[in-house]
Order: C-alpha cells, then sequence, then structure tokens
C-alpha cells in the first residue's frame, strides 16, 4: 500500500498529493494518506470520495490524522 | 454535539448558511456606519490599521479597525473550542512576508481584497466585475505553478508561543482601539472616518472569525478548488455571500449599479484588472486569501501571521510611495477616472515578476535536480 505522507504541507497540496495517487492507483488498490490539520483532513476526503473511493479517517496519537482510501 | 457541528459546517449546506451569514453581517456592518460596499474588506481595514498606528500617513484612511483583531480572536476562540489550536510555523515566512506585501499592494490598485470586491458587486459596482476576472486569472496563473510542483515547504509543529503571538498582538489592537491612546492616529474624513461603533464591529468580527474558522471559507480557495479539481464546496459560500449580500442591499436601498464613481472605486478596468490579478496570484502562492489567512493565525498558524505583517508592511508601502489607486471622482459634475500612479503601476509589475519568480523557484523538481 502506497502511503504519502503530506504533514505540515499547506492547503491544496495534500489534496494534490492525494489526487494524483488515487489517480495511478488500479481498482481495488489502497492509499494511507497523513494529514495534520481537520482541513486537511475534509478536503482529501471530499477529494477521495468525489472520485469514487470510500475513504475514512483515524486519529493519530500525534495528534494528525490517517486517511484510508480504497478504490473500488 | 461539537462532531456533529462540525460535519454540518464542513458540508455543502453549512459552508451556504455561513456565507450567508457574512453576507448579511457584511452589509449590516455598512449600515451600522461602515463606508459603502465596504461592510467588511480585509485589506481596507489593515491598510486602515496601518494608517492608525502611523505606519503611513494618508489622512483619510486611518482607523484601528476593530474587525481585523476580532477575525483572529474568533478564530482562536474557534479553535480552542474544537481543540484545532495547533501552534505550527517554518513554510517559508520570508516568502509569506513578500507575498502578503504585494498581495495587499494589488489589492490597493484595485481598492479591495476578493471580500469587498463581493460586497462592491452586491451593490451594483460593476468594476468588481473586472476586479474578479482578473483574481480568476491570478489564481489561474498560481494553480499553474501548483501543478508543476510549487511548494512553500512543510511547516512544523513549534511551542506555543508561535502559535499565540498573532492573537496576542490581536488582543492588543483591541485594547488600543477601545482605550484610544493620544499616539492612534484617526482619520476627521474620508473612508477612515466612517465607521460602526466598538461593540458592533467587534461582535461582527468576533461572529464572522468563528464560522469561518469551522468551515474554511476562503474567497480564493474558492476559485483555486474550482480551478484545481471542479470543486464547487467553498464557491457556494462565496456566491451565498454574495447573494445575500445583494438581497440585504436592495432592502436597505444600497444597490446602485454602474461602473463610473462607484463608492471607493475607480473604474480604471486595465489596472482593476492587473492589481487583482496580482492579488491573485499572490493569494494563490501563499495558500489562502487575506480572511483566510487571518484564521489561519488564529488557529496558531505563525506563517499565516507573517503574511499578515506583510500586508500591514504592504500597505505602509503604498500610502508613503503613492502606489494606491485614486477613487473616480464628481468635479463640476464631471467624472474624473481614477486609478494608480505610474508608481503604482511599476509596483503592480514588480509584484508579478516577483510572484512569477517565486513561482518557478519554489518548484520541488528544480530542487531535487540541485
Amino acid at each position: 500500500m502506497t502511503t504519502i505522507d503530506a504533514r505540515g504541507l499547506s492547503c491544496p497540496e495534500p489534496v494534490l498529493l492525494a489526487r494524483r495517487a488515487i489517480q495511478a492507483l488500479g481498482p481495488g488498490g489502497d492509499l494511507e494518506v497523513l494529514v495534520e490539520t481537520v482541513t486537511s483532513r475534509e478536503n482529501v476526503l471530499r477529494t477521495a470520495r468525489s472520485l469514487g473511493c470510500t475513504a475514512q479517517a483515524d486519529a493519530t496519537p500525534e495528534g494528525g490524522f490517517r486517511l484510508r482510501i480504497h478504490k473500488p | 454535539m461539537r462532531e456533529r457541528l462540525t460535519r454540518f459546517l464542513a458540508s455543502r449546506r453549512g459552508i451556504i448558511l455561513v456565507g450567508a451569514v457574512i453576507g448579511l453581517l457584511g452589509v449590516l456592518l455598512r449600515k451600522f456606519g461602515n463606508p459603502p460596499n465596504m461592510g467588511i474588506c480585509v485589506a481596507c481595514f489593515e491598510r486602515d490599521i496601518a494608517g492608525a498606528l502611523g505606519l503611513h500617513r494618508a489622512a483619510p484612511v486611518q482607523y484601528l479597525r476593530p474587525e481585523i483583531p476580532a477575525f483572529v480572536l474568533g478564530s482562536l476562540i474557534a479553535a480552542l473550542a474544537f481543540r484545532e489550536f495547533r501552534p505550527r510555523t517554518g513554510s517559508a515566512p520570508i516568502i509569506r512576508f513578500f507575498l502578503g506585501a504585494f498581495a495587499m499592494i494589488g489589492a490597493l490598485v484595485f481598492l479591495g481584497c476578493p471580500w469587498r470586491a463581493l460586497f462592491r458587486l452586491a451593490g451594483g459596482d460593476l468594476n468588481a466585475i473586472v476586479g474578479i476576472v482578473g483574481l480568476a486569472v491570478g489564481i489561474a496563473a498560481g494553480v499553474a505553478f501548483l501543478r508543476a510542483g510549487y511548494s512553500l515547504g512543510r511547516s512544523s509543529p513549534a511551542r506555543g508561543a508561535v502559535g499565540w503571538i498573532t492573537p496576542g498582538i490581536m488582543l492588543g489592537l483591541v485594547l488600543l482601539a477601545l482605550i484610544r491612546p493620544s499616539f492612534l492616529f484617526h482619520s476627521e474624513s474620508g473612508p477612515g472616518a466612517m465607521h460602526a461603533v466598538i461593540g458592533i464591529s467587534l461582535a461582527g468580527g468576533l461572529l464572522v472569525g468563528m464560522l469561518a474558522q469551522r468551515t474554511r471559507f476562503c474567497t480564493m480557495g474558492a476559485v483555486r478548488d474550482v480551478i484545481l479539481a471542479r470543486d464547487t464546496h467553498l464557491l457556494s459560500g462565496v456566491l451565498a455571500l454574495l447573494v445575500a449580500a445583494f438581497l440585504l442591499n436592495l432592502v436597505f436601498g444600497f444597490v446602485k449599479f454602474g461602473f463610473s464613481a462607484q463608492p471607493v472605486s475607480h473604474s480604471n478596468w486595465v489596472w482593476n484588472f492587473l492589481g487583482m490579478a496580482l492579488s491573485g496570484l499572490a493569494y494563490a502562492l501563499a495558500g489562502g486569501c487575506p480572511g483566510r489567512q487571518l484564521f489561519l493565525a488564529g488557529e496558531g498558524d505563525g506563517d499565516a501571521g507573517v503574511f499578515v505583517l506583510g500586508m500591514l508592511s504592504g500597505a505602509a508601502f503604498a500610502h508613503n510611495f503613492g502606489l494606491a489607486a485614486k477613487a473616480d471622482a464628481v468635479v463640476e459634475g464631471v467624472v474624473q477616472t481614477g486609478g494608480p500612479s505610474p508608481n503604482g503601476q511599476l509596483a503592480v509589475v514588480l509584484g508579478l515578476v516577483f510572484c512569477v519568480v517565486i513561482g518557478f523557484a519554489m518548484r520541488e523538481k528544480w530542487e531535487a535536480k540541485r
């Protein structure tokens, strides 16, 4: 599974990185995106869902979020 | 409860509701005394604050506008309440300072930031359309740089003082606005002399700050997200602002359609376009409109605080060096078209050159090659 570390990057870079990675994913592929802020969490989740993926977020112990994206 | 509110405000209905509320608040602030079509203008208000502090001596635009510190403090309150206050810095602050300064110079050549462009349009000032087209072109250029790998780099978590310094300064400004010490400058006439009473300005500003922090309201992001990803989420909030402000302007009889001699506005198309193109590019490269930079500063983003200081400095330069545009004037019944001086025109060109150089120089691919 590919992991993208978008922590500390400002808007819209996390979305750009996630978007590119999702488009490169094959059917059934999984992607993990690490982000730091709620803004990035919401933006990346919205982008993933708009591209037809399922996506969910878990809080990490460091205070950020781990976003798990699956392309059906 | 907190999570449900967060989900609602992150939804399409949430951003539309907040956009409409901000639109209504902007017109109400104008009704209560702020200048025409300037119920809320981040750039103009920061320029007025620079004047109040004596950083420039343009007598008509000096007033310590409480809305600006209230935006930051409203955002701070919301960020603390929802545990989103995160001190952070380190993403090219010196570049952000100059992006802020040039964004302000572009705004003062147009005579308003994107927020005021919307309020001007909602009041019938059709020059705002030219400005908004310029803004969109500037943002599109910023998107092209982002697609080519432009990045100001990562910020890092920082100690608390980094996050608290901008809200602390803003609290100091509120105290100065309340105490009104004699060293502050205060316009006797002109836009700086027109303002709502301080309590209303503070209350309106705090409400806008809280709502905007929760929804990530951003006038630049609205256009950028459409160009970048066909994402109309933020745009729907911005359009709601425009429609709500227009309707309330109609109720109050504030709408006057036209190009010439609109309030605190000029009808020089070329420089309305280029001024806002510079601003739009600078906001896109910095990752947020001038309002969003204030809300980010309230969340503890030290880099956004540096952008705000850049805007204050840009306002000082703009008036000390005669870069800001003159508004249209009616002299003996004849409209004299305003616009920027040659100094202002040169500053816009310099700003565009600066932004383009930064757009190329901060591409990660370039750095990787070295």
